[in-house]
């Protein structure tokens, strides 16, 4: 432990910190700005500098060591005075646009502005304006708002191991962009947002899509209908201001049905059928000697990164859609024949976590009879909170509501698809029944819970010790990857998500997702598993009502004309 | 293949890029990476085209664009700047007949700016391929320029 002062205030703390934590330890607040609390420290931006008596010039608190007998002052007159210079530097170079900016009220540059008391710019404003690239489904880029902060290429290098993002250039005339200047649809880039989620200002977002379902759910030739992701009920109360980890279910409903849809389903409920199809595709492969391990394919950021740079491991991968088109397969064919409706007046909305199912919903391989998408739109949790903003709901003062049926009852073991590990926590407990033909005895799978990178287990499949691992963060995918391709790896079974913590930390999750955010996603997660009445997707009743009137059995050739599909190796 | 003898010569590592690069620009006449050999580099190295394009960019020595025989860079930073009473840049200018960033039309030279030098204490200064040229004064300036345009460093 050592010993210092930070604004006459005694501290005292471990040798192995900032000056940054220790003052958060104390509820000093220290601004910051390029600083990410689970990403490399750049100490660019140089806001949260302090005066250290002895210490020559400003030192920045982000990267500076806690030292014994340290007098540290954080906002002198000259440290105020260089904070608001660079603050104003930045703004100069910058679409200071705020009123009409997605980030307007959410902004960490506004705020800091704001909290600095900038009232005047004494710098001219010299930007040049940037092209925007807005060539995908999923994200934009307006390097017109970017301050250069680096959160974006550290969290796509070291976190994705992607590296789409780099620094180009020098000095002021530095930029963040792709190789070559290309859009992002033109790179290797899996459109899992986590860039997007950690901005710090408007510089890269999800594609706003909610005009359009605004004026789909005014338009009577349309039945909507909206899907929302396991995901999303832990992370919604964060978007508008309540709680992080907040369980919402029922007011999530009531607030959505406000907003007008038809009907507003589960896709828990697809999540299970989902786990009976890729059980049942997991069975048959360890009966007949198929191609193992079985990698999951719920994820559309995993399934982009496995088209674009793994073409040799596409067989290994579950020929499953995800819940979310399995979902809107089902809207436009069970649903639509038995509402007697035309599937091409059905409008189906997801609200899903993630930026990448965008992407997803708009690939050619996933629609019926090859014209009408499965899925027509995808909302990110943020549209979603905007959506409420723009309806003005409060929350605190809405009932609580069921999802509709036939798509409304779900177990817990679909509610797990949220975390990282919960895919296979669900397939491990519907698997192990149907080839033990017995109960679990414990359906907690410990082992695959938590934020470590990647997780293991064993079970007992038949007469087989089968061995199951789970990968989070696309850095940890390519090392299960890698050994699967090098013909090393001793498993049967892969889960693969492409974002750290699962879909509860998508890119398309509130603002500020830090893994201690995650964690208590997560935690909220298994709160949801562990009070449903029904927790392993073969006991769903409605699944089983699905199979015996329309599906006859998982991987029927029913099952597999609408809830299967191929992938093929994509070239940029 | 050139390229393929230069890649060749180093070890499989990322931290060798820098020498590649500079290796490729001293045995190029005109002096610049392109795409195709930054593809190849990347992946001969197991890197990202992004992070091959970043190195690129950073350094003043480095170009994606085809450049002239000679590359004369004026050093744009502050001592530089203060120091230059006569105008270094347009003096090049108008004895090339060129601006900055462009490319003679025999390609023999090719007018730039650069961060700093390392030359401040005999402020103004310029590098011409590998050799730095400082203490200007106007007159200076146009001898250096003549000698390379009658062909004294060929």
């Amino acid at each position: 432990m050592v010993n210092l002062k930070i604004n006459n205030i005694n501290v005292t703390v471990t040798d192995d910190i900032t000056i940054l934590e220790a003052a958060q330890q104390y509820n000093i607040n220290i601004p910051t700005l390029c600083y990410y609390p689970d990403l490399h420290i750049n100490s660019d931006c140089r806001i949260c500098v302090v005066e250290i008596e002895g210490y020559k010039g400003l030192k920045t608190a982000c990267s500076t060591p806690v030292r014994e007998g340290m007098n540290i002052l954080t906002n002198t007159p000259k440290i105020l005075n260089s904070r608001k210079t660079i603050t104003e530097l930045i703004l100069s170079n910058h679409d200071a646009s705020c009123t009409s900016c997605i980030r307007n009220m959410s902004c960490e540059l506004q705020s800091l502005a704001k909290n600095l008391g900038i009232n005047i710019n004494r710098f001219e404003n010299v930007l040049e304006k940037k092209e925007i690239d807005d060539h995908n489904p999923s994200l934009v880029r307006n390097a017109n708002r970017c301050i250069k902060c680096g959160r974006c290429i550290d969290v796509c290098k070291d976190v994705q191991a992607m590296h789409v993002l780099e620094s180009m250039g020098r000095g002021h005339e530095m930029e963040i962009k792709p190789a070559f200047g290309r859009y992002l649809s033109d790179e290797f880039c899996t459109f899992c947002g986590q860039c997007a989620n950690v901005c710090p200002v408007g510089a890269i977002i999800e594609k706003d899509n909610t005009d359009i379902v605004w004026e789909k759910l005014y338009d009577s030739n349309y039945h909507v209908m909206v899907q929302v992701a396991p995901a999303v009920r832990v992370s919604i109360g964060e978007e508008i201001g309540l709680e992080t980890g907040l369980i919402s279910n029922g007011k999530l409903v009531s607030a959505i049905k406000r907003l007008g849809f038809n009907n507003v389903y589960d896709t828990d409920f697809s999540a299970d059928l989902t786990i009976m199809e890729e059980g049942t595709e997991l069975i048959n492969r360890i009966k007949t000697g198929g191609v193992l391990p079985l990698l999951t394919s719920c994820c559309p950021g995993w399934i982009n990164l496995a088209e674009q740079e793994y073409p040799e491991i596409l067989p290994h991968i579950s020929s499953c859609k995800s819940p979310q088109q399995m979902f809107g397969t089902l809207a436009k064919t069970y649903f639509a024949e038995k509402e007697n409706m035309d599937p091409k007046k059905i409008y189906v909305v997801s609200i899903m976590p993630c930026t990448a199912k965008k992407y997803e919903a708009t690939r050619r391989e996933l629609r019926i009879d090859n014209k009408t998408p499965d899925v027509d739109i995808v909302l990110t949790t943020r549209e979603l909170g905007k959506m409420f903003r723009q309806m003005g709901i409060d929350f605190n003062q809405i009932d609580e509501v069921e999802f509709d049926n036939p798509f409304g009852i779900s177990t817990g073991a679909a509610a797990l698809f949220g975390a990282t590990g919960g895919v296979t926590e669900a397939a491990l407990r519907t698997v192990y029944e149907i080839l033990n033909e017995k109960p679990l005895e414990d359906i907690n799978f410990t082992s695959v819970r938590g934020m470590k990178g990647i997780k293991e287990t064993e079970i007992k499949l038949g007469d087989l010790n089968v061995k199951v691992a789970v990968s989070h963060s696309l850095s940890n995918a390519r090392i299960l990857i890698e050994e699967v391709i090098a013909g090393t790896s001793p498993y049967s079974f892969i889960e693969i998500m492409a974002c750290p913590g699962g879909c509860i930390g998508g890119g398309g999750q509130p603002y500020g997702t830090t893994n201690e955010v995650r964690l208590e996603r997560i935690a909220s997660t298994y709160l949801v598993d562990g009070n449903m009445v029904y927790r392993k997707s073969h006991e769903n009743p409605s699944i089983k009502k699905l199979y015996k009137d329309y599906l006859i059995e998982p991987n029927s050739s029913m099952a597999h004309h609408l809830l299967h599909t191929k992938y093929s190796p994509k070239n940029i | 293949m050139f390229l393929q003898k230069i890649l060749e010569s180093y070890p499989i590592s990322e931290d060798y890029l820098l020498e590649i690069l500079l290796d490729i620009d001293k045995q190029k006449e005109n002096h610049y990476i392109s795409k195709e050999e930054i593809t190849l580099i990347s992946n001969h190295l197991g890197i990202k085209e992004s992070h091959v394009c970043s190195v690129v960019s950073f350094y003043t020595l480095l170009s994606t664009n085809p450049r002239g025989k000679y590359i004369i860079q004026i050093c744009k930073d502050v001592p530089c700047y203060l120091n230059d009473d006569f105008n270094v840049l347009k003096t090049v200018e108008n004895e090339l007949n060129i601006r900055v960033n462009d490319t003679t039309r025999n390609q023999k030279f090719t007018l730039e700016y650069t961060a700093c030098i390392g030359c401040c204490d005999e402020a103004p200064a310029i590098r011409i391929n590998n050799i730095t040229y400082t203490n200007l004064t106007k007159d200076k300036v146009v001898n250096i320029i003549s000698d390379y345009k009658e062909g004294k460093h060929d």
